[in-house]
């Protein structure tokens, strides 16, 4: 068995009497995307900041690439690579004199260094602007040639601190892009996010990160899972078609007022047959069929105890665990 | 130096001079590329000279007991010297603050980088500026009738070295100040220091002249051992206890200020 790329023990941080990580454990295996869910001041950014080695925790343990972040950081240091919520670009200096910068830090020979940071440059469609100050750019921009000065080095884990904070749908999709290619390398990702699309589109695991503890982990069905609530809605415009629908399904809940039927599922094949099968008997035909299945949005208020859910009830977490 | 790297790597001392070498390419880049602030800083010492030599001129040569204008110019050109470096530090000051808000110094210290790099590569920086603006400041007071007298090839190169080594105690007082300043403005304050003391050094006018309760501070804080040390070696003064006085100064502002910024840097970021 391999080592795990990310392996953390009871990770705990304070500022002052605030304690930000509450002993948090990880394990993300190597070539995966993982990614650390939570709202505002959850915490992520400070488990990328012990993770990465910028700050150090109070308590608990905890291995990137196999070495020991407290005893040998400087090993830690050359396995990773860094893309922060704010750009760590230098706005002083052109986006190509940033690239450059990079590789002589990574110590690469001069003319290896420039084909590096010139193929990098292109690939992330920054040619054009490889010769203007990096304050100049747009934060889509900037975003694209912070993660290509992470890539100088070639790491082997990445981490990204929500990497598409603030940046418009199309930047979004781009950057996506970006770490789908990554993970096709055989890159190990840490990602943090508070896009549960985001997540669910990436990431091979998940854990909610709520109040400094991790509230739950799993891969993105698995949360699902966790949360009750996905359904069948039946829409009907004839009214005597709706009355029988509500007859032969009794444990549907009915909505008069728009004619439709919710019917509690998994949104399994059988399940679904098994519904189409009553309605199909008793010679009802529904004018809509949707499936409802339970999104991570769900999962995320249920598990961070927020209140704002809408068309869910809200489970309190201890129901969950 | 104090960064807590793993023990000894046959690489380290190379890796330290390799690092410390492309942060200063870098801080040399900042400077060419954004050079206001150090020509804003130039400005205060070149003013100063200018305006104690043509405007307060005739008074001042009277107070150092008789002589001309040309007199006091040989008089005020050391000191100003000194000045400028203190001026330049701030700009230091100023710098570092800045930069340590910049993500780019995170991106640093997660790097598998010599630590100590990022504030070397300041201050190595940070002292080629200021030789820089010695040298410029040097120009004008020639340019307006400042000649040395009968200094020695040895006395010239103690001179500079004097500069070089004053220069490099300050940056690192400077570098200290900048970490703790949260920002830009925080920085140039708290660096004024770097800026008043020459004026109540010996720069300007004699000790004597001061008030004699006075006088201890102004002899002996760090500027007027390292002007009478300089106005010994260009003019032929007496030095007397000045200079291992200055060269204490230095050396002692430099490990200390090494000392408080390093601590200060590897400690976590906020």
């Amino acid at each position: 068995m391999t080592t795990p790329a990310i392996a953390a023990n009871g990770l705990r941080k304070s500022y002052g009497d605030k304690t930000v990580l509450d002993g948090v454990d990880l394990t993300v295996p190597q070539g995966t995307v993982f990614s650390l869910l939570g709202p505002n001041g959850a915490g992520k950014t400070t488990a990328v900041k012990i993770l990465s080695t910028l700050i150090t925790a109070d308590g608990g343990q905890a291995q990137v690439g196999g070495h020991d972040l407290a005893t040998d950081p400087q090993a830690v240091r050359a396995a990773i690579g860094v893309t922060g919520q704010f750009s760590a670009v230098d706005g002083l200096i052109t986006g190509e004199e940033n690239m450059l910068l990079m590789a002589d830090l990574h110590h690469l020979p001069r003319h290896q260094g420039r084909r590096v940071a010139a193929e990098l440059l292109e690939r992330f469609d920054l040619v054009e602007a490889a010769n203007k100050p990096a304050s100049t750019y747009s934060g889509g921009m900037k975003r694209r040639l912070d993660i290509a000065m992470t890539l100088v080095g070639n790491p082997r884990i990445i981490f990204l601190d929500e990497p598409t904070t603030g940046l418009d749908p199309r930047s979004r999709h781009n950057m996506w892009q970006i770490i789908r290619e990554l993970v096709t390398g055989g890159v190990t990702v840490f990602l943090t996010t508070q896009y549960l699309e985001e997540a669910d589109q990436l990431a091979d695991r998940i854990a909610v990160l709520n109040n400094g503890t991790i509230a739950a982990q799993g891969s993105a069905e698995e949360l699902k899972r966790l949360i009750p609530g996905g359904h069948v809605r039946l829409r009907f415009t004839d009214p005597a078609a709706y009355q029988g629908a509500a007859t032969v399904l009794r444990d549907a809940t009915r909505d008069d007022t728009s004619l439709a039927l919710q019917i509690p599922s998994g949104g399994s094949q059988r399940e679904l047959r098994s519904i189409l099968d009553r309605l199909d008997s008793a010679g009802i035909e529904a004018d809509e069929l949707t499936v409802h299945t339970p999104d991570l949005d769900d999962v995320f208020f249920a598990l961070t105890g927020a209140t704002q859910t809408t068309h869910q009830p809200n489970q309190p977490e201890e129901a969950v665990r | 130096m104090s960064a807590p790297l793993a023990p000894a790597r046959p690489t380290r001392i190379s890796l330290a001079v390799r690092d410390s070498s492309t942060m200063l390419r870098r801080n040399l880049l900042h400077a060419r590329r954004y050079p206001s602030l150090t020509l804003n800083l130039l400005l205060t010492p070149v003013m100063l000279l200018l305006l104690f030599v043509y405007v307060f001129g005739n008074t001042m040569s009277a107070g150092i007991g008789g002589g001309d204008r040309s007199d006091y110019i040989a008089y005020l050109v050391p000191g100003l010297l000194l000045m400028t470096i203190g001026s330049t530090t701030i700009g230091t000051a100023v710098s570092v603050s800045n930069d340590m808000t910049e993500g780019i110094i995170a991106r640093f210290r997660t790097m598998a980088i010599h630590r100590g790099s990022v504030l070397v590569g300041h201050v190595i920086g940070s002292v080629l500026q200021s030789i820089i603006s010695v040298i410029l400041v040097g120009a004008v007071g020639v340019a307006i009738g400042f000649r040395s007298t009968d200094a020695t090839a040895l006395e010239w190169f103690a001179a500079f070295g004097l500069l070089t080594l004053f220069a490099l105690a300050l940056t690192w007082i400077a570098v200290g100040m900048g970490l703790i300043s949260p920002n830009a403005e925080a920085a140039s304050n708290n660096a004024l220091p770097l800026i008043f003391l020459p004026l109540i050094s010996s720069a300007f006018v004699p000790i004597d002249a001061m008030p004699s309760w006075f006088q201890p501070i102004a002899e002996y804080q760090p500027f007027t051992p390292a002007i009478e040390t300089l106005r010994g070696l260009l003019l032929g003064t007496e030095i007397g206890h000045n200079g291992w006085l200055a060269v204490a100064w230095c050396l002692g502002l430099a490990v200390l200020g090494y000392l408080w910024s390093t601590s200060k840097f590897n400690n976590d970021p906020k």
